[in-house]
Order: structure tokens, then sequence, then C-alpha cells
């Protein structure tokens, strides 16, 4: 079958970035539903009609009780066989900023030996303190399995976030640094080098760790926003619209799946 | 009792916020806090079993960082500790998604009395802090014990006490009902009246109240009804509010008597109606794309052939004073709110805000019960931050000036742009209609004493007893999920009539719309609470946030009320609108209040008011000697009001959506603050919108005329830099204006009231010079201070706003120069116009005179000025401008360093032939703040095309752009600046960097 891929994006409660994501996913080739999460709640078995799944950015539950907390409760609480069965499908999941907190939160990232429900690593509050907004430079490894980055390189990215500190344990570390599941760093623009120090590491994050894949690269997140990317004149300097091959990239991986 | 959880991060995890609060406990307060870790505090109002507690312990705490336990965690090592949590009442939004993930961890809802409420712990470790100290930081860092509590604990005092467990409930058990209150004493008597009550009304609105319960006919319908002959206090409050200077704008719409410095007379019938409406009147006739001005929640104005642009600024002063925080998240999410009740309901585009304080620096003494401006601005900023992030919302345009007289009173503006489509249902988007039997349907959050007089008390000056009830404070997630539940509902056409609860409450909004049926039928016993214990008159006036009113006609109800339940969002029937020509105001089965809607909207006395006008005499600064200005610039681009305030806007979201072009800031390093922003309003259009805006407090010690007349043109200017057309600038003024009513406290009422005058004055005749209609504004009109026994009045205050339309945003033009070589224009006439400028407000308080300001004010040629946009507008079309950038504060010489350390580049540059050069001193051709110029470079290839644009118009070559970053700048033979790239840049950031 050579229809275009229909990805499902979750609204509701505070996160915010359905307009963009939409319009990301749809310039790559994909078609889109946005649902309330309360929708794919009272009808869980629909997710199973898409092909792609993502958790955007924004505000769930205002970040109370820390990022991503309580949207994560909720679908762990509800969703837990769904997701099970949707990611075992061979699907993708993809979430950005607040929907990589999500994932982190659920346990769907690291998702180390398949398993997808237990926390791992934590995205903490910022280094330095405070919600910030500006550009930053980072790099997709070639190593990494994650289908959104395959051929990916450099790239220029917006964040917006205040707890965007990657945290694991020594062990987890070890073992996500192992498989390639570090699929994307914060870079000093100069060296194009992991960041250890802000601004270009703009939070704090061991191993300059921007974004995260599980070990079959189908689950993805990161910080940086590539839906706030798609334009040239979306960069500062005029110079962007490179996120939109993140969305390409997954879309051709799932023409060809 | 309630159950007590505490979460704690693992020792191992860092603690941002214990670490930030030691921070400025160091930096702000001097306090010797060597550490600082923190918690949080759930009191779990609800009986949970052994089982379901251990559940929600679990859910409560981060598995890989953080722990929980019921009671208490053991403490770390700690000197002080202290509590913060919530007094009885306050919005507690924590709590209220603690109860929300209650509910999902163990499937069940609570009930009704059964709640969550928060607090945080610090534990501050540091030997050589006092308990003075600790009680320091709790009152001045971390509480305001208007709004929380603030209890602090030695160890020993910590272990002795028992864990609280009492939640900070309003369980009051007082019967609702309306009482009378008898006008019949004499004029003292009514005085009392409405000062006890805070009503506001002057003698004269007292009266007229009196008098129309009087009427026979009013008599025998109130008598019908069963209300008794006095009037009750449910009417006397909701027509205080609706006829308070907030809402029915008194002053603007007074006649005034203006007599002019030589003694002539002049009588004005209503500022508003002689100066804005007529100016936008006259503008309308060669304007075709107004839609909606000055009727609405919003202006509205044609952007494509699918969407109006609709926009909004208010102001949020007197909260902001009050709960800097609250007040300043409420100003935000409330003028949101204004533009989802525009039209049948806008979707948010941007958002804009500005603030006036003191400075952050002031270390004199600060008027008893008001706030240090520090932490004003502090908690400002947080508000509004926090505000617009978590609605989603991008924000495009910031700016802050800072004056001493800010002390009294901050202002805060707030400003939203919103988008409607054209058309919905087959009908124009515009239209708000209100039949007789629609339900009136209140959705959002619920009603509690929030903001309970906010309308009349704003409009009065800041005194001790000021209450506390007039903060409120916002929840920007039940709003945002309110948003989305209406754009649903709007879009399947659920509702008829839409409007925000704003000011006043339920008063204003169904008192508005009941206008557009005819009546309305108002039952207040319906209305969800948030606690019980509210009288009517309460529940009528509460300006509880996140609430809007709906006409719903009946045969929607089932469907609109079955989406909100499945959003989660309350929506409640509580009466139909009608056309029987009053509101009636029930609670349940009895009615407490009935007012004719011509006497609740047009009863209200004109106010008659004095104004005369006598220009001040200021005293001009000592000039220097001649010489070189490095130092001079250096020291502008460090002053407050110049200085870059990148530190704390890069903690606004300006990206969400994805929409920017031209961000807030710009260039090489992304630290060049924009003349204006650009966006785009679709995704796959090209179309976009430019935002901008013109302040200037200062130039009111001099002539409000002059003030306005700058004001505009900077606003206007900004817009056409950043490659706007005249044809397509719309405009919003917000006035902000010390109390101009003469009386025993305001014995100089009619000097300010002239310098309104004045300042309408130059409003009206530049929007029509230049064709720019003001499509919405607003009025705050008593920003003073009387407490401590001092009296501080704000300077006259004009923010005027612009929003112009590009076709095609890709051609936008921004200030940073973009390549050696480029040649640099100064374009548009210098003069000797520094009066109140930054540079004689340097000089000034250099000298140790801070009122020696004097000078000639910028005037405007705006005939000149016109041709002058013309031809800029022009250039950016042809793809000339590799950059401009319109001088403001500091002059040309500020402009010129600035737009250098934009493209990290430098300039080569001799202003002596800048345009009105020949025969003006060296100072003034430098920091001269002379209106309508503009920096703008060009290709060297195309340098010819530019000049013939700008045949017989004033511009001049100026230099050339510079590979090497270094600022040279000459008039002639004359040296006057010669300095790094870098040392500008340092200059323009330190000032607050870190604040």
């Amino acid at each position: 079958m050579v229809s275009d891929p229909s990805i499902l994006i979750l609204t509701g409660h505070g996160l915010n970035c359905e307009a963009e994501s939409k319009y990301a996913w749809e310039r790559a080739g994909a078609r889109t539903k946005l649902l309330h999460f309360n929708d794919l709640l009272a009808e869980p078995r629909s997710l199973h009609d898409h092909a792609g799944l993502m958790f955007i950015g924004g505000f769930s539950y205002g970040d109370h009780m820390g990022s991503g907390h309580v949207m994560a409760l909720r679908a762990r609480h509800r969703l837990r066989e769904d997701l099970e069965q949707f990611i075992g499908a061979g699907k993708l999941v993809l979430g950005v900023c607040n929907g990589f907190q999500i994932l982190v939160k659920l346990g769907l990232l690291p998702g180390l030996d398949g398993d997808y429900f237990t926390p791992r690593a934590a995205l903490l509050p910022n280094e330095g303190g405070v919600f910030q907004n500006f550009w930053v430079r980072v790099r997709f490894e070639p190593g990494s399995p994650c289908v959104f980055t395959r051929g990916l390189e450099f790239m220029d990215l917006p964040i917006r976030h205040g707890e965007g500190r990657f945290f694991a344990p020594p062990d987890v570390l070890a073992r996500i640094e192992a498989g390639g599941c570090a699929a994307c760093r914060y870079v000093d623009p100069a060296t194009g080098e992991p960041a250890t120090k802000f601004p270009h590491n703009p939070n704090g994050s061991v191993n300059a760790i921007a974004g995260l894949c599980d070990p079959t690269g189908r689950v993805f997140g990161l910080m940086p926003h590539p839906e706030a990317n798609l334009h040239r004149e979306n960069h500062p300097r005029w110079t962007g619209g490179d996120g939109l091959m993140l969305f390409q990239s997954a879309v051709a991986w799932l023409r060809k799946a | 009792m309630a159950i007590r959880l505490e979460v704690s991060l693992n020792p191992s995890i860092p603690d941002a916020r214990g670490r930030d609060t030691a921070a400025r406990a160091r930096r702000f307060l001097r306090a010797p806090v060597s550490s600082c870790r923190t918690r949080d505090v759930y009191l779990v109002d609800m009986p949970l079993s052994p089982a379901e507690l251990a559940r929600v312990r679990r859910a409560f705490a981060d598995p890989v960082t953080a722990r929980a336990a019921a009671g208490r965690l053991p403490p770390p090592k700690f000197d002080w500790l202290i509590e913060v949590g919530f007094r009885p009442g306050v919005t507690d939004n924590l709590g209220h998604t603690a109860r929300e993930a209650i509910a999902d961890v163990l499937d069940r809802e609570p009930g009704p009395r059964e709640g969550v409420y928060t607090a945080t712990q610090y534990f501050l470790l540091g030997p050589k802090l006092a308990r003075a100290d600790a009680g320091r930081i709790g009152r001045d860092l971390l509480a305001n014990e208007l709004i929380q509590t603030c209890r602090v604990f030695s160890p020993a005092e910590w272990a002795a006490a028992p864990p609280d467990t009492e939640p900070p409930v309003i369980r009051e058990t007082v019967e609702p009902r309306a009482r009378p209150v008898d006008l019949g004493g004499p004029d003292e008597e009514l005085l009392r009246i409405s000062r006890e009550g805070v009503l506001s009304l002057d003698l004269g609105e007292m009266k007229a109240i009196r008098d129309y319960f009087a009427r026979p006919e009013v008599r025998s319908a109130r008598e019908a009804l069963g209300l008794p002959a006095a009037p009750t206090d449910v009417e006397v409050e909701c027509l205080a509010q609706t006829w308070s200077e907030h809402c029915k704008h008194k002053i603007f719409a007074a006649r005034i008597r203006y007599v002019d410095v030589d003694g002539r007379e002049e009588w004005i019938d209503s500022l508003f109606k002689t100066f804005i409406r007529g100016a936008t009147e006259r503008v309308a006739r060669e304007r075709d794309w107004l839609v909606s001005v000055f009727t609405d929640n919003a202006g509205i104005i044609r952007f494509s052939d699918r969407y109006h642009l609709a926009v909004k600024v208010e102001t949020h002063n007197t909260p902001s004073a009050l709960d800097p925080y609250g007040g300043a998240i409420t100003g935000i999410v409330g003028v949101n709110r204004d533009l989802m009740g525009a039209g049948m309901g806008g979707e948010l585009v941007c958002n804009t805000w500005g603030y006036c304080f003191a400075s952050p620096f002031h270390d004199g003494p600060v008027p008893e019960g008001l706030m240090p401006p520090r932490r004003i601005r502090d908690g400002v900023h947080q508000g509004v931050i926090d505000g617009g992030n978590q609605s989603g919302v991008p924000w495009m345009r910031g700016f802050e000036r800072f004056d001493e007289r800010f002390l009294g009173k901050p202002l805060v503006f707030c400003g939203t742009v919103g988008r409607i489509p054209c058309a919905l249902q087959g009908r124009p988007s515009e239209r708000k209609e209100v039949a007789p039997g629609d339900l009136i349907v209140m959705c959002g959050g619920r009603i509690g004493k929030d903001g309970i007089h906010g309308a009349t008390f704003s409009s009065e000056e800041l005194r001790k007893e000021s209450p506390a009830q007039a903060v409120q404070i916002g929840d920007p997630i039940t709003q945002r999920r309110m948003y989305e539940f209406l754009i649903e509902a709007r879009d399947a056409g659920l509702y008829r009539a839409i409007t925000d609860n704003g000011a006043g409450g339920l008063s204003s909004s169904v008192g508005e719309m009941s206008r557009l049926s005819g009546g309305a039928d108002l039952d207040l016993a319906l209305a969800p609470l948030k606690y019980e214990g509210l009288q009517p008159w309460e529940i009528l006036l509460s300006e509880a946030q996140e609430r809007m009113t709906l006409a719903v006609p009946p045969e929607h109800w089932d469907t609109l009320s079955a989406l909100a339940r499945r959003r989660d969002v309350e929506a409640t029937a509580l009466g139909r609108f009608t056309g029987s020509g009053a509101l009636v105001v029930r609670y349940g089965d009895r009615v407490v209040g009935r007012i004719g809607l011509d006497f609740l909207h047009d009863g209200c006395p004109r106010l008659t008011l004095e104004a005369r006008w006598t220009p001040p005499a200021v005293p001009a600064p000592a000039r220097p000697r001649a010489g070189a200005r490095t130092g001079v610039l250096l020291d502008l681009l460090r002053s407050l009001n110049v200085c870059s305030k990148e530190f704390k806007s890069r903690r606004y979201d300006a990206e969400v959506k994805g929409l920017s072009v031209v961000k807030p800031f710009v260039g090489a390093r992304a630290d060049l603050p924009a003349d204006a922003t650009v966006m785009r309003v679709e995704h796959d259009r090209d179309e976009g919108l430019i935002l901008a805006d013109g302040i200037n407090p200062f130039y009111s010690d001099l002539d409000t005329y002059a003030m306005a007349a700058s004001v505009v043109d900077e606003a206007v200017r900004r817009v056409i830099s950043a490659g706007g057309s005249l044809d397509r600038i719309a405009g919003l003024d917000n006035f902000c204006w010390p109390d101009p009513v003469l009386s025993e406290k305001t014995p100089d009422g009619p000097h300010k009231l002239a310098q309104l005058v004045r300042a309408n004055r130059a409003l009206y005749d530049v929007t029509t010079a230049y064709g720019v209609p003001c499509i919405s504004g607003k009025d705050s009109m008593k920003n003073d201070s009387v407490r401590g026994g001092k009296k501080i009045s704000i300077p006259p205050t004009l923010l005027f706003s612009t929003i112009g339309v590009l076709d095609d945003v890709r051609r936008a033009v921004t200030p940073d120069f973009k390549q050696a070589g480029d040649v640099i224009y100064a374009v548009g006439l210098t003069r000797d116009e520094l009066g109140a400028s930054e540079y004689h407000r340097l000089l000034a308080a250099r000298q140790g005179r801070p009122g020696a300001i004097g000078g000639a004010p910028p005037g405007l040629d705006a005939a000149l000025a016109t041709r002058l946009y013309r031809a800029i507008g022009e250039a950016a079309q042809a793809g000339l401008l590799r950059s401009s950038h319109t001088p403001t504060l500091g002059g040309l010489a500020v402009a010129l360093a600035l737009a250098a350390m934009g493209g990290n580049l430098g300039a080569d540059a001799d202003l002596a032939a800048a345009p009105g050069a020949a025969g003006l001193d060296d100072d003034a051709l430098l920091f001269s703040e002379s209106n309508s110029r503009f920096v703008v470079t060009c290709a060297p290839e195309r340098a010819g095309e530019l000049e013939a644009l700008f045949r017989d118009l004033p511009c001049a070559r100026a230099g050339t752009v510079t590979a090497e970053a270094r600022l040279r700048l000459r008039i002639g033979s004359r040296r006057k600046a010669d300095v790094s790239i870098d040392r500008i840049r340092r200059a323009f950031k330190e000032t607050l960097d870190g604040f």
C-alpha cells in the first residue's frame, strides 16, 4: 500500500504545538489527525488506525508536579496496553519538548530491553534554573538506530523549556550510549563537538544529550523543536527550514516499512 | 484534618529551585545563605484508604529523582525552614492539578468539598543566618503575604511542631441574601456609603441612583417582582461597577473646558469622540480594511481573503502593584480572553508586553505597603512569562521604561493579536447577535471572591487598606482548555455570541450582552462556586478568572454541554436573555435585583471638568565641553532605558506556532532588538503582520503634545522601517495618566487634564495626517499612590501600538548592518531637539539636578514624514535596503552603534553631511531624538537607485559599513567616538545582565 502514512497528534490540557506539528507532518507527506487526549482515552483502540503517534510540546497540566508528570500518569494508567501494542507493531512515536518529557516519564524512553513502562531517566530543571528560549546547534549521531534522524547531521533549532536537563544514573547512561540511543546532542557551533557549557549546552544535560531514541530507533524524543524550523525565515538569520527533514526522514521510513 | 504528603528530590539530584532561592537571597537581600533545598507539600483533604494513599504517594514522586512520604520526610540539615502556603480561597493551581491526578490514580471523582492544597518548603543552610534574615527571605523573596502564608522554623521548633494538616479551606455558612441599601440620607451619608463600600461613585452619581429608584414606574416594576423600595446591594454594586471609570471611561467622555496658555477658552465635548473616534472616522473614508472598531472587545481589521486580525492592548497596573505575579499573569490571560471574545471568537496569534517601573536598583525608601521595584519587576515578568508560555502564545513585542515616579504604581501593558476567519457558518464573523430566549451560559473557571471590586478599585489611588480581594490569580491551563473548547464550539456553530468575563465579572458580561437582546434574567444560585459563603452581589461582581459568557440557542445546549464535559470544561446555564428591557437578577426563587438597561448603560451623569494649560519652565542641563563622546555613548548604551532587556526576554517563548519571521532579537548574534517584529499568520501563506510600539513618558515633562506626537510617529516609523506601508497600519492607544480631576487631593488636576487634552489633540493630528486609524484603546486614569503619606504620581504616559500588514514577509527589513562595504545613509532631518532626551537626562543626573532636562522636545513635520515613509517603503519593495533602523532614545549615535553591533560589523561614519547638520552643534547631531529618521544601508552597486528614490528628500551618505568590528564616528574633522563593537556590546548588555 502506498497511501500517505497517518500520524496521530494528541492535543489538550495545555499542549500547544499542534498547528506547526500538523503542518510539519503534512509538508513531509503524511496525513494527520489531531485528537484531544480525552477522546483517545475514551477510545484507546483508535490509536491503531495510525502509523505514528506524536506527543507535542506545550505545558501539559501547567508542568505542575514536574513537566509531563501528570500527562504521563494518565497515559500509563489508561493507555498502557495500547501503547505497548502500538510500539510492538513496529510503529513510530515522536515526542518534542513536553512530549519528550512525557515519554521519559512514562519510560517509553529509553525503553531498554523492551520495557517501555519503567522510568529510568529524567529531564530535570535547567541548570540555570529558568525557562529559556533561544536557538542552539545540535548534531544527529550517525551511529544511532533512530529512524527520524537518518542522514541528518547538524541543525539549528530553538529550545524553549525550563526542564530539559537530561539525567540518567551511570549504568543506564552507559547502556544508552552503547546502544546509540543518544541520537541528538547539543554541540558547540565552532567545533561541532558536544557542548559542556551554557549557552551551547543550554540546560546542563549529561553528555550533551538533547534527544534520545529507544533501541529500535522507532521511539524518539528531543527537547529542541524541529517543528518550529520549517521556513527559511524561522531561523534568526533566515537560514532555516531544515527542521522539516526530520519529519521527511520518518515519513520515508514509514513508506518503506 | 487532611493527609499531608511531602515530596523531595533525592539528595543526589540538583535542586534548581533551591539554588535559585539561595542565589537571590544573597544577591538581593544580602542574606548569608550558603545553600537551600526545597520540597513540595500536598495537603490532601479527602479520605483515603491505606492502599489508596500508597498509590497516591507513589504517583506523586518521580521514581528516578524523588521520593514522597505521608506525614513528614526526614528533613535535610538546615538552619531555618520557611514554609509558604496559600491563604484560604486563593487560587492554588498546583493543588487543582494534584486533585485531577488523584482522581485519575484512584478512578474516582473527588467530591465538591474534597480538594488538595499545596505549600513549599525551603530548607536554608547558613550558620550566620539569623531568624530575622529568614523572615526577610520569606516576606521579601518567597511569599506575598497578601495571598500567602509564611512560617519560619528553627530545627528545634520544626521537630517540636506537629505536622501541619490543616488545609486553608473556606467554610463559611452565612446565608446568601440581598440587603437593601438606604439612599434616603443626606449627601454626606451618600458619600459615606460610596466610600466605605468601595463603590467609587461621586455625589452626582449616587443621587442619580437614588432618583432612579424613586421613579414611580421603577417602583411598581420592582414591587411586582417582590423587591423592596430601596435598591438592593446587588443593584447598587452592579451600577457602581458598570459606571466605574474603568468601564465607563468617564473622563474621556466628559465635557471639558480647556483654557490655553494665552487664556483662550475652548469646550471639548468628549475627548474620545472628538479626538480618537473623530480621527478614526476621518481616516476610515480612505481605508477600506476596517472591520470593527471601538465597539467590540478588540479592534478588528481585514488581513487576507481568509482571516481578519483582532488586536487589543490592556493595562493591569493596580493588581500588579499589589501582587506583581498574580496581577501580571491575570493581565496577559485576561487580554487573551478579550480576543477569545472578539467577534465570534478569535484564535490567539501572539502576545505583546511592556512595563514601566522604577529602577530595579532603587535602594531608597519605599512607601509603606508598596513593594521594592525589583520585586515588582521580577514578579510582573514571571507572571506574564508563565501566562504567555503556558497558554502557548508567542510574544512578539516587549519593552521596559524606567522612571522613579513608577515607584508608586507600575504600568503593566499586555496585548494580544488574534485571527478570526472572515466568515463562520456563512455569516460575517465580527457580527454579534443575541436573541431573546438564548441561554446565558458561563464556562471555564468557578467563582470565588477573587477580584471583587477590581473595576471600581482600579479607579482609585492605592491606599494602605486597598483590599486584598482586588487580586486575582490566573490559571493558564484552565483557560487553555476553555479556549480549545470554545474554538470547537465556534466552528460547530453552537453559540450565537461570546464575551469575556473581565472587570466586573458577570455584571459586565451579561450586562453588555443583554443590550443585544434587550434584557436578561440571571439566576446567581446556579453559578458554580469555588467555595460557599458568597453573597449574591459578590457572585455577580466576582472577577474570578478564566470565564467566558456565551449566548446559546436552547436547541444547541445539549450538544454544547456534552462537548464541554468531554473537554473537562465546566459550562453552566445561568438563565436566559430576554427582551424585557431590564436586567433581572435572581437568587433561587427570589428576585434580588432589577435595573432598566437604559439606566444601567446610559444613566451615568456626565462629568464637566476643568483643564488649564501652563507650560512648565524646565531648566536645561549644562553642556559638557566640546570633544569626543565615546564615554557618553557608552553611558547611554548602559542607561536603563536604552540597555538590552534580553536577559528577561529570553524567558518568554517567541517561537511557539513556528510563525515568526523577524523575531524580537535579530542580527548575527540575535542580540539586537528589532525595530518591529514580523510574523506569518498562517503556516502556508506568505502574508504577514508587523508589530511595533512607541512610548516615551519623559517628553511629558515638557509637553504632552510633543510626547504623543513623538510616540505615534515612533510606532508608525518602526513599522515602516521593517518594510511596512502607511496604507496598511492601524493603531491602538493606551493612556495611563495620574488623576486629572480637580479635588482636594489633586489640586493640580486642571494641569494634568490639560496635558491629557494636548496628548489627545496630538494623537488626532498625527493619526489623521498619516492615515493610521485607531482601532481600539484603553485608559487608566488614577495612577497615583498616597501610601506612606506621600503622593507619587506617574508621568503622563501614552503607549501607541501599531499593527501593519505585509503582503510578503520575505520582503521584511531588519536593523542590523549586513555586509562590509555597504553604504550608510542618514534619512530624515536632525534638529536641535534634546529636551527630555536620554542625553539630557544623563547630563542632568550626572550634574545632580535630575529635573534639569529642558530643551526643545522633538517636533513633527508629518507632511515631510509621509513622503519619507513612502520612499522608504518603495526602497524596501525594490529590495534596496540591506538594513533599516530608526533612531529613538540616544539619537543617531546610539542607532549607528546598535546597527553595527547587530551585524557584528563596524562603521566608519561622518555625520557632517547628515540632513539638518548645518548649524547644529555636535551633541545635538549625535544625540537629538528628532522624529521620522532612519539609518539605512544599501549595497554600493545599488546606491544610485536609492539616491534617485530619495531625490528632493533629506537623505545623505553618512559612511560605510566596515569588516573591522569598530565604530568610528566623526563630524567632519572632529572625532566623536572610536570604540570596538565588543565594548559597545558589553556596555549595551551589562546593566541588566542577570536581572
